[in-house]
């Protein structure tokens, strides 16, 4: 029986609001474009990259106007720059997304005035480069805490984060582009989809009892629609949306949409663990009372 | 027992944890497991009210297993005094002892007396109804020794067989029957103290208003007393009876402005009987042998300091001219009058009795009778507000166009906005100074009775009338400093502590005392508070840079003697008891040791008095009991208190349980509002509507809050840590009446009803008591309507029957119902209450015969 | 445990002072709050409104930004020593507070600097720079800090949105107490000495030698808590003597700082990064349609 202090929760809930969730998205987003970008460029489809670039760099401008306004002091965000601090993922990630947003923007905005034609170039490369890390870190920033449903999947969340990164870049830049043209950006997003949806449960299924949030409240609810609208949303793009316009505008829409509210799951899932102290102290009982713990210093 | 000293007294409790880490054992004795209780070796969990039944077993343990000390028994109590044959006692007469005066409602007691000698109280033939004796004033004794006793303790009539007597049927199972508790625990705190007493090692008592409030009260403090006199632990160190006042200085309020009959240093104020005489009135009062002997010198001396030179030997230092004292003039007693339109105007400072006071009804009520109140204290109290806001606002019993008081509320100045001393439990006299000024207009009690005075005086000073002499001749010149004028504090330590008149030299102690106009002093008992000139109780000399009894810390009074009666810690020769328990001995020459003596530093102990002699040295060097005439602790009180010279199991003034050891159920003596309307009492076992009301109530505190509330609830880092009134109660109680934890419960008396959130805690448990199984309903009761947490007040459920001795309520047992839900409001409150009380008998009957009080 | 180390008084240089800290001893905590309040009076810490909780008597509920000391309230039927007896009933009483721990969760995931290492070795939040991102807050395993909602009195005027306070606080151990060569404020209100304050290593001395005694007369569930420097978090700045198991308490029974897996969460993220950047490129390799 799982002794608690009058069933009081023993971690604090984060203080972020939903702004978070959707910058996980936007940041994700904006990430894997980065990338989609480039290698579009690199394959010789220009409009594939040029509307993931201009995806990519939106993406970049709405993310730090999330963050700072979730900030409990917004005036002060260029704190957040004050140092660079490999032990806060929080601050590597501002660098990361100041680099990448900084790049994405430049290249997109050169690539509007079609000037400069080197430095575009050079913009892009960085933007690429630093897309990845943008697109995964997000999953370290949440595994680096004490909530048991994050720290426990540290393993998964990055490639999580990762693969829906890759889903949501796909399916955003098939909205916007033919069906001849979006072949890789479907791939690209049924790919992620599937992925992501294989590591979603191979992580639940990892968690055990400290995974149950996922199944209960508002994480559930979004776990459900995530599944519901990214695989529909998928499945429209592998299909029809080979041929019609609409269909791979619908299915990109649901896709991101679908993505969108996975982020939000593994944000709900985050506050459900910390509020019921099981989740904390259980496995942290049965950890001490297998292997012995340090924490409590007994009588010789 | 009787207390919960780490919730009410933290800083203090350190020491008994501190005990308690050196291996001594703490026992707590209580009808709750409060956060004294998580705190001790042990607790009792004994029934609200029966504590003498426990104590008074306590003593028939000791007597019956003859484990009481032998050599301090027969030579520093009373024990082998004879009493005169007249004497009978409870065990005679069914609960009564003899002199009883039905009539009366009260005791005669020159039956009690030592064989051979008269009472001191019948001199002058003193009407004593409301009197406040202090005990051992006399007895006329001659030399200081009884005329008859038996040295073997075996005489029938001698004190120690009348006690063995009186407590003989204060059996382990009658103590478990009446008390709810088992055999075993009782036997356990019976050995723990009768092991850890004698010459190696003391126990000591601590107590409060647990045992203070009750129709018995003092009788419960004086069991404790027998036990501790029958052990050996009276007058040695980590001995005695400690008793700890509830506030910061309300033992300094007792000392200097007292109660209502008593003078600074407890002089009796004289009442309005002609005693034929000033020294008559000396004679009335001084005891031929103690130290109240030379009573002459202290009243002297405070007329001195009083009137200056306006007091002189011709004028019998303007004895005629002071005011008397008529009858009881007691707080309760002034309530009534006030309910019955008779007084006036009424002062409150730093009090709030329309929170604090039993029957707190009565007195919001009482106020409205008023011509004018007033009220000084830190915030608006509710005595202050209850014209506007209280339950008989709510209720429509008052309307606030149509009360015709005239209420004052002047702000007080807190004590770290001015110059001044605490006295506390360990007569310690505590100086502390001004950090800051006050705000606004709040100002000093020093400033406001010393501006008032002035301004009296000067409407006064061209007065021809009689009554007015006496202000006209009050010397009344303080020295003021700082812009708001306020009075030097120091200056006036410093005539309470006295003072040579001619040279203006601080004296040494009470003895320096003279009855010639030489001295003048406010307080004899304060006597050498600024001894040498310099102010004794401003002294901080650190506890480790010290001896255990720390005399360089400040000043205790009398004479920064620390344990009174110290010379009982030596045996009869004069030899410490134990080289253990050493504190005072005989050097050859005079009394030493760490403390200051309590005793004549230069009588020897082998000392017998001449037949002449008077006053201390009438008493012998083996009797460390100096304050009583015959010098010796008192196990029997032949006189002095009103309900008995040995303390009596008796049962509350409200209980669900009959007395079963005599007809007599409660204290007959106890003071009782006969048929006063505002004081309805609930049935008792026979009565009609007793099962309204069928369990234990008692009141405390909680150590978040301080009594009535006005100096925690208008804080807002207090009031957050208990936001709300509270009733406490056992999952059986709650189970039974229905009560959810954290719910609302209305409890209810004849007096009124109120709610409180629910507490349901294993720490309140069901005790069965003759037979059957009874809870008890705990109410703290700091709430009241204001401040910033606010909430029903548990004393509107309170009667005012007192202890005859001091005129203290019992709120510490009585009976109340409970169900759950809030109480009904306004109008509808009154309806519920008069409900109840037209399923009660109406008026009182006459008592003794259809009530067996 | 962590290779990162964040016991950085260290990097005080000559301004290093030995590490100072709580031993808070609930075996002789009488509940009487005098923490609390004294905290709050000292820190000029809002009040925090009035609930009436039921739990016992633990109005205060938690730790947080009001909140720097926390007594907790535990009603046992359980005696207090083995030899206890007949009544068989215990009230538990400690008072809670910031474990200033070796490892800290919170100082590492601060990305402002904000939160530091004292030169006494205690953790504390400049509230000049916090920027209320509020990553501390799920960091700690105990759930001691909390971002201030209260107004704040100099708030930035509301056309610019922010009326709240925003930042995180807790408690300082007195930082500016112990500049000025005196005890925190706690420490010096608690009547019994419950909570002693002291250097690090004597407080741990002190610790044992209570254990012992206590252990020795028998006392039910005695055990130090976070004394030891080989445990999840490094060792506490402020540690315990607890008489049941953490958890009755409100507090984790064997925490870890989340830190301590972060070197391998990089490398893990590094790895996904890179294949994540393969898959992409890997979706051009099937054709343009």
């Amino acid at each position: 029986m799982t002794q608690s202090y009058y069933g009081q929760p023993v971690l604090k809930e984060p203080t972020w609001t939903w702004e978070i969730p959707c910058y996980f998205f936007t940041g994700g987003l904006s990430g894997a474009s980065s990338v989609l970008s480039m290698s579009a460029k690199l394959f010789g489809n220009e409009k594939l990259s040029r509307t993931a670039l201009y995806i990519g760099a939106a993406a970049d401008a709405v993310s730090p106007v999330l963050l700072i306004s979730d900030l409990g002091r917004p005036e002060r965000f260029h704190h957040m720059l004050r140092v660079f601090k490999v032990t806060s993922p929080m601050n590597v990630g501002s660098w990361i997304l100041l680099v990448n947003g900084g790049a994405s923007n430049t290249a997109a905005v050169l690539e509007l005035l079609g000037i400069l034609k080197p430095i575009k170039l050079l913009a892009e490369f960085v933007a690429a480069l630093f897309g990845p890390p943008l697109a995964t870190y997000t999953g370290v920033l949440v595994a680096d805490t004490a909530i048991p449903v994050w720290h426990n999947a540290r393993q998964e969340l990055p490639w999580i984060f990762g693969a829906s990164a890759a889903a949501s870049a796909g399916a955003a830049a098939s909205m916007f582009l033919d069906p001849s043209e979006a072949g890789p950006a479907r791939r690209l997003a049924v790919a992620g989809v599937v992925a992501e949806g294989a590591l979603m449960q191979t992580m639940e299924l990892r968690l055990g009892e400290v995974g149950e949030v996922y199944r209960q409240g508002a994480a559930s609810k979004f776990s459900w629609a995530a599944k519901a609208l990214a695989g529909g949303g998928a499945a429209l793009l592998a299909t029809r949306g080979r041929r019609s316009r609409g269909a791979a505008a619908l299915g990109g829409a649901m896709v991101c949409a679908g993505e969108l509210c996975l982020r939000w799951a593994v944000y709900k899932a985050g506050f459900q663990s910390a509020r019921d102290p099981k989740y904390t102290v259980k496995p942290q009982r049965e950890r001490a009372n297998r292997e012995g713990s340090k924490a409590s210093t007994l009588p010789a | 027992m009787g207390s919960n000293m780490a919730e009410n007294h933290p800083v203090g409790f350190q020491w008994v944890l501190e005990a308690r880490e050196r291996g001594a054992k703490v026992i707590h004795i209580d009808p709750r497991f409060t956060r004294t209780s998580a705190m001790a070796t042990k607790w009792v969990g004994i029934r609200a009210g029966s504590d003498i039944a426990f104590l008074g077993g306590v003593v028939n343990y000791i007597l019956q297993n003859d484990l009481w000390f032998e050599e301090y028994v027969k030579h520093y109590t009373n024990a082998p005094v004879i009493i005169g044959e007249e004497y009978l006692d409870t065990e005679d007469a069914d609960g009564l002892f003899s002199g009883w005066d039905p009539e009366k409602s009260k005791y005669e007691p020159t039956s009690w007396s030592y064989e051979g000698m008269e009472t001191h109280g019948s001199a002058g033939e003193r009407e004593t109804k409301g009197h406040q004796s202090h005990g051992g004033h006399g007895g006329g004794l001659s030399h200081g020794e009884p005329p008859s006793e038996d040295p073997d303790l075996t005489h029938p009539r001698c004190v120690f067989q009348l006690l063995k007597k009186h407590y003989q049927r204060y059996t382990p199972e009658f103590v478990s029957e009446t008390c709810g508790v088992s055999v075993e625990d009782f036997l356990f705190v019976c050995e723990s103290l009768t092991q850890n007493s004698g010459r190696e090692r003391t126990s000591a008592f601590v107590y409060s208003v647990g045992w203070t409030q009750h129709t018995v009260g003092v009788q419960y403090i004086r069991t404790a007393a027998i036990i501790q006199q029958l052990l050996g632990n009276m007058g040695r160190p980590g001995g005695g009876i400690v008793a700890l006042r509830g506030h910061a200085s309300i033992q300094g309020s007792t000392d200097i402005p007292t109660l209502y009959d008593t003078l600074p240093g407890y002089l009796p104020m004289p009442h309005a009987e002609d005693y034929g005489g000033f020294e008559n009135f000396v004679q009335s009062n001084i005891a031929p042998t103690g130290w109240w002997g030379k009573f002459r010198n202290y009243w002297v001396s405070l007329m001195v300091a009083y009137f200056g030179p306006h007091a002189s030997e011709d004028n019998d230092w303007l004895f005629h001219k002071l005011p008397r004292i008529d009858e009881d003039n007691s707080a309760y007693w002034t309530l009534e009058q006030m309910l019955n339109g008779k007084v006036k105007g009424y002062i409150l400072a730093g009090e709030n009795p329309a929170v604090g006071n039993a029957n707190a009804k009565a007195h919001r009520n009482g106020f409205a009778k008023l011509d004018w109140l007033v009220v000084r204290d830190l915030v608006e109290i509710e005595s202050a507000s209850w014209w506007y806001d209280s339950p008989e606002i709510e209720s429509g019993e008052l309307r606030t166009e149509e009360i015709p008081t005239e209420v004052f509320f002047l702000p007080a100045s807190a004590h770290t906005e001015k110059d001044g001393s605490f006295t506390n439990t360990q007569r310690l006299l505590q100086w502390h100074w001004k950090a800051t000024e006050p705000k606004d207009d709040a100002r000093s009690d020093l400033w406001f009775y010393f501006h008032l005075g002035k301004r009296i005086k000067s409407k006064l000073a061209g007065s021809e009338e009689k009554r007015d002499e006496l202000v006209q001749l009050l010397q009344w010149d303080y020295p003021t400093h700082s812009a708001l004028l306020e009075p030097s504090a120091e200056t006036i330590l410093k005539e309470i502590g006295g003072y040579e008149t001619q040279s203006g030299k601080a004296l040494g102690g009470y003895k320096e005392l003279k009855d010639d106009g030489s001295t003048a002093c406010g307080c004899w008992i304060y006597a050498g508070v600024y001894k040498d000139g310099v102010n004794q109780a401003a002294r901080k000399k650190p506890h480790w840079e010290q001896n255990y009894v720390a005399p360089e810390w400040a000043w205790a009074w009398p004479d920064n003697r620390r344990i009174l009666y110290n010379r009982a810690s030596a045996d009869p020769a004069g030899d410490p008891w134990s080289e253990r328990k050493k504190l005072m001995f005989w050097n050859g020459q005079k009394w030493d040791g760490i403390d200051t003596i309590d005793f004549d530093e230069t009588k020897p102990p082998d000392y017998v008095p001449p037949d002449d002699a008077e006053g201390p040295d009438a008493i012998k060097g083996d009797h460390p009991f100096i304050m009583q005439a015959d010098g010796r602790s008192w196990l029997f009180v032949p006189q002095g208190i009103s309900d008995g010279p040995f303390p009596t199991h008796y049962e509350p003034h409200e209980s669900p349980f009959d007395n079963t050891l005599y007809s007599q159920r409660a204290n007959p003596a106890r003071q009782q509002h006969k048929d006063a309307p505002w004081d309805p009492y609930n049935p008792i076992e026979g009565e009609p509507g007793e099962e309204l009301f069928p369990y234990v109530m008692t009141t405390y505190r909680l150590t978040e809050h301080h009594t009535a509330g006005g100096m925690s609830r208008s804080v807002p880092y207090l009031a957050e840590l208990q936001p709300a009134m509270f009733c406490e109660v056992s999952p059986e109680l709650a189970a039974e009446a229905g009560l959810e934890h954290g719910g609302w419960a209305t409890i209810y008396t004849t007096r009124s009803a109120i709610e409180a959130r629910v507490l349901v805690t294993r720490r309140m448990k069901p005790q069965t008591v003759h037979g059957r199984v009874t809870h008890t309903v705990g109410l703290p009761y700091h709430w009241g309507q204001r401040l910033l947490t606010s909430g029903d007040s548990a004393n509107d459920l309170m009667h005012a029957a007192l202890d005859p001795n001091v005129h203290i309520m019992e709120t510490k047992a009585a009976t109340c119902g409970i169900r759950p839900g809030r109480r009904p409001r306004g109008k509808a409150l009154i309806e519920f209450v008069e409900s109840l009380r037209a399923q009660t008998a109406k008026t009182r009957p006459e008592p003794e015969e259809s009530r067996k009080t | 445990m962590s290779v990162l180390e964040t016991s950085g008084i260290d990097a005080w240089g000559d301004e290093k002072h030995e590490r100072m800290g709580f031993f808070t001893d609930t075996s002789v905590c009488i509940g009487c709050k005098a923490c609390e309040v004294a905290c709050k009076e000292w820190n000029l810490i809002p009040a925090d409104g009035q609930e009436f909780l039921s739990r016992s008597y633990d109005n205060t509920g938690e730790l947080g930004s009001e909140t720097w000391r926390h007594v907790a309230f535990i009603e046992q039927e359980k005696p207090l020593r083995a030899d206890d007896g007949s009544v068989g009933l215990r009230w538990l009483m400690e008072s809670d507070v910031c474990k200033h721990c070796t490892h800290a969760a919170c100082l590492d995931v601060c990305p402002t600097g904000s939160l530091f290492r004292t030169e006494y070795g205690t953790v504390v939040v400049q509230q000049d720079i916090c920027n209320g991102c509020g990553y501390c807050v799920p960091a700690c395993p105990f759930g001691v800090l909390e971002k201030r909602h209260m107004p704040a009195p100099e708030a930035l005027p509301a056309f610019l949105g922010n009326k709240e306070d925003g930042r995180v606080w807790k408690c300082t151990l007195c930082y500016d107490r112990l500049k000025g060569g005196h005890e925190p404020a706690c420490s010096h209100a608690c009547p019994t000495k419950s909570i002693q304050f002291g250097p690090l290593d004597e407080l741990r001395e002190r610790a044992d030698q209570r254990l012992a005694k206590l252990k020795h007369e028998g006392w039910n569930g005695a055990q130090l808590y976070l004394r030891d420097p080989d445990d999840g978090i490094g060792g506490a700045g402020a540690f315990f003597l607890l008489l049941d198991e953490p958890e009755v308490y409100g507090l984790p029974p064997d925490p870890v700082v989340t830190t301590a897996d972060l070197p391998e969460m990089w490398v893990n993220m590094a790895t996904a990064a890179a294949v994540l950047a393969v898959g992409i490129v890997g979706s051009f390799l099937f054709g343009r349609e």
